[in-house]
């Protein structure tokens, strides 16, 4: 019965990944100029690879991949900040009314995430409501615009439509955790500070880790956000508008495909330190 | 935080504050933008006063423009035929993993999880590059849309799923094959209607989920006669754009919002008329999304 989920995903998702490899490694028609796609591993030329790495690592996209970095990073800690107060509270202190915050919290998975962007860019027009506010407390010039390439809009932005994805996995992990461990501390005489700082949060650690690869992941690979909030500025462009540009935008679909698995590579290596940590804390929960 | 004797949920703690300010924060500008959706002028940042002229009065409203009609119909054509699919082939690939033993099903397994794993972009790369190089056939568009959207999805399914399974044991199967009911009488009368909850569950994560979608859709899409809600949303912000674009995510808001109410009933009547015998499907409704 598992057949044909399984043929599915294997015309669909592998073949097609695969597609991505024998693009990226496939020749240019010299002629055409159009794509070639090396179907076996045999033929594979590593000519565009090699011309995409020189751009990433001291040429033209070396910034663009920092930059995404960049955001990604400060957008994770945004999560963080927000997102660990709220889930911490929903689990462990919102007693009876613990059913109500947590409906509330999972409402925005229904609302479509470009709905909840149309939202900001509403509010952050010239005339619009954030400028209204910062300007009846004197913060900020009556007519700045938000959405002509600032960063912190779309750092804002991604932390607004990534933390839902973030709050709910660290909410089950600090929901499971054991009272009894933390009944300890407090008896041995530790303050409630202390027992946060010393107990609860080194056993978060694996949910917290779980929660930051859930949003690091589509964050890296986000170019909607930050083009929906800019207007496309040049100035906050991200990896992902680069591929979508060399996929849609132009006709080098070999360059957006090793761009692609580039960025894969990148998070590959994250995903391995995540997985390196949680082996490592379940080792030492054992011993 | 006190020292000794917290009790939860009576005293506005900081922490308190923050989760009730946060939660204020993800909604607030989302009701802001309804109500513009039903603003009288052309503004969509300051609300003059209430009209339905988005809706239906303007030329370029929702129920006019020829461009939304088209987007609003392939959104919600897309998302029922997803489920249609999804839901089926989810199912049955839940139920065959749960049985099927050895390193082939395990292999079966792992390839299911990493659609969830892996980030839109490429996936929507993926399927644009064999869509253009191998299965050129297939006519690009909504076709390509839907079996990708199918792709996406799928995983979702099983995992909700195969927790219900897991929850609910091998027993009654056995039971119901010890008093002589052949496999398919013992899959149709016992585990099917038990599966009911997380089925109900998958439907509505599968809806909303291809209704949200953007990237697939978008990787795929070939112009006007493929554009969906979320394309029209995000081309909004090079065009000049009107509370009409507010308007038809009002629409889709609403129409997601009943369908998972919908389903949310079936599930706690389900529930009801089973005397909540086994399992917690609630808990399956929070997975996806």
């Amino acid at each position: 019965m598992a057949i044909p989920g399984t043929l599915w995903l294997v015309a669909l998702f592998v073949i097609p990944a695969y597609a991505i490899l024998a693009v990226a490694f496939g020749d240019i028609d010299p002629i055409l100029r159009t794509t070639a796609p090396a179907w076996s591993p045999l033929a594979w030329s590593g000519s565009t690879m090699v011309d995409t790495l020189g751009r990433v690592f001291g040429g033209d996209l070396g910034k663009v991949f920092v930059r995404t970095g960049l955001y990604a990073a400060a957008a994770l800690a945004g999560c963080c900040l927000i997102g660990y107060p709220v889930a911490y509270f929903t689990a462990r202190r919102a007693g009876r009314s613990r059913g109500l915050v947590l409906g509330l919290l999972v409402l925005p998975f229904w609302i479509s995430y470009l709905m909840r962007m149309l939202a900001w860019v509403n509010l952050l027009q010239p005339d619009g409501y954030v400028n209204a506010i910062l300007s009846a407390l004197h913060l900020g010039a009556r007519d700045h615009n938000w959405l002509d390439g600032d960063w912190p809009t779309v750092v804002i932005g991604l932390i607004y439509g990534y933390v839902p994805f973030f709050i709910l996995p660290l909410y089950a992990a600090l929901e499971r955790l054991d009272e009894r461990l933390i009944e300890a501390s407090r008896d041995l005489g530790a303050s409630s500070f202390s027992t946060f700082l010393r107990v609860t949060l080194p056993l978060s650690v694996p949910g917290l880790m779980a929660a930051s690869v859930i949003v690091l992941l589509p964050m890296c690979g986000d170019y909607y956000t930050n083009t929906y909030l800019t207007g496309g500025s040049p100035r906050t462009e991200m990896v992902g508008n680069q591929i979508e540009f060399f996929l849609r935008g132009s006709s080098q679909p070999q360059s957006g495909a090793s761009l692609v698995i580039i960025l894969m590579a990148f998070l590959l290596v994250a995903m391995g330190y995540y997985l390196v940590v949680i082996a490592r804390t379940q080792r030492e929960g054992r011993s | 935080m006190s020292v000794g004797g917290y009790r939860p949920g009576r005293r506005l703690g900081p922490l308190m504050v923050i989760t009730w300010l946060y939660v204020l924060w993800s909604l607030l500008p989302v009701l802001i933008a309804v109500r513009i959706s039903f603003n009288s002028g052309k503004s969509r940042s300051s609300f003059q006063s209430t009209s339905m002229r988005w809706y239906w009065e303007d030329p370029a409203s929702v129920w006019r423009d020829q461009a939304l009609q088209t987007a609003l119909s392939n959104t919600l054509k897309l998302a029922v035929l997803t489920m249609v699919l999804a839901v089926p082939i989810g199912v049955a690939m839940a139920i065959g993993l749960q049985r099927w033993r050895g390193r082939a099903s395990r292999a079966a397994n792992n390839l299911m999880l990493l659609p969830l794993v892996t980030p839109e972009i490429v996936i929507g790369v993926a399927l644009f590059l064999v869509f253009t190089q191998i299965y050129s056939s297939i006519p690009r568009g909504f076709t390509t849309q839907l079996l990708g959207h199918v792709t996406f999805t799928l995983s979702y399914v099983v995992v909700i799923v195969r927790g219900r399974l897991l929850s609910i044991g091998g027993q009654f199967e056995e039971a119901a094959r010890d008093l002589g009911a052949t496999r398919m009488q013992a899959l149709r009368l016992v585990l099917l209607p038990q599966l009911g909850p997380a089925i109900f569950a998958s439907f509505m994560v599968v809806f909303a989920t291809s209704v949200d979608d953007f990237v697939i859709s978008s990787f795929l899409s070939t112009g006007a006669s493929s554009e969906t809600v979320p394309i029209k949303i995000y081309a909004s912000a090079r065009a000049a754009a009107t509370p009409a674009v507010n308007a038809v995510a009002t629409v889709m808001l609403v129409v997601t919002l009943a369908i998972v109410a919908v389903g949310g009933l079936a599930i706690w009547a389900y529930r009801r008329n089973q005397g909540a015998t086994l399992g917690s499907a609630a808990a399956a409704t929070g997975i996806g999304g």
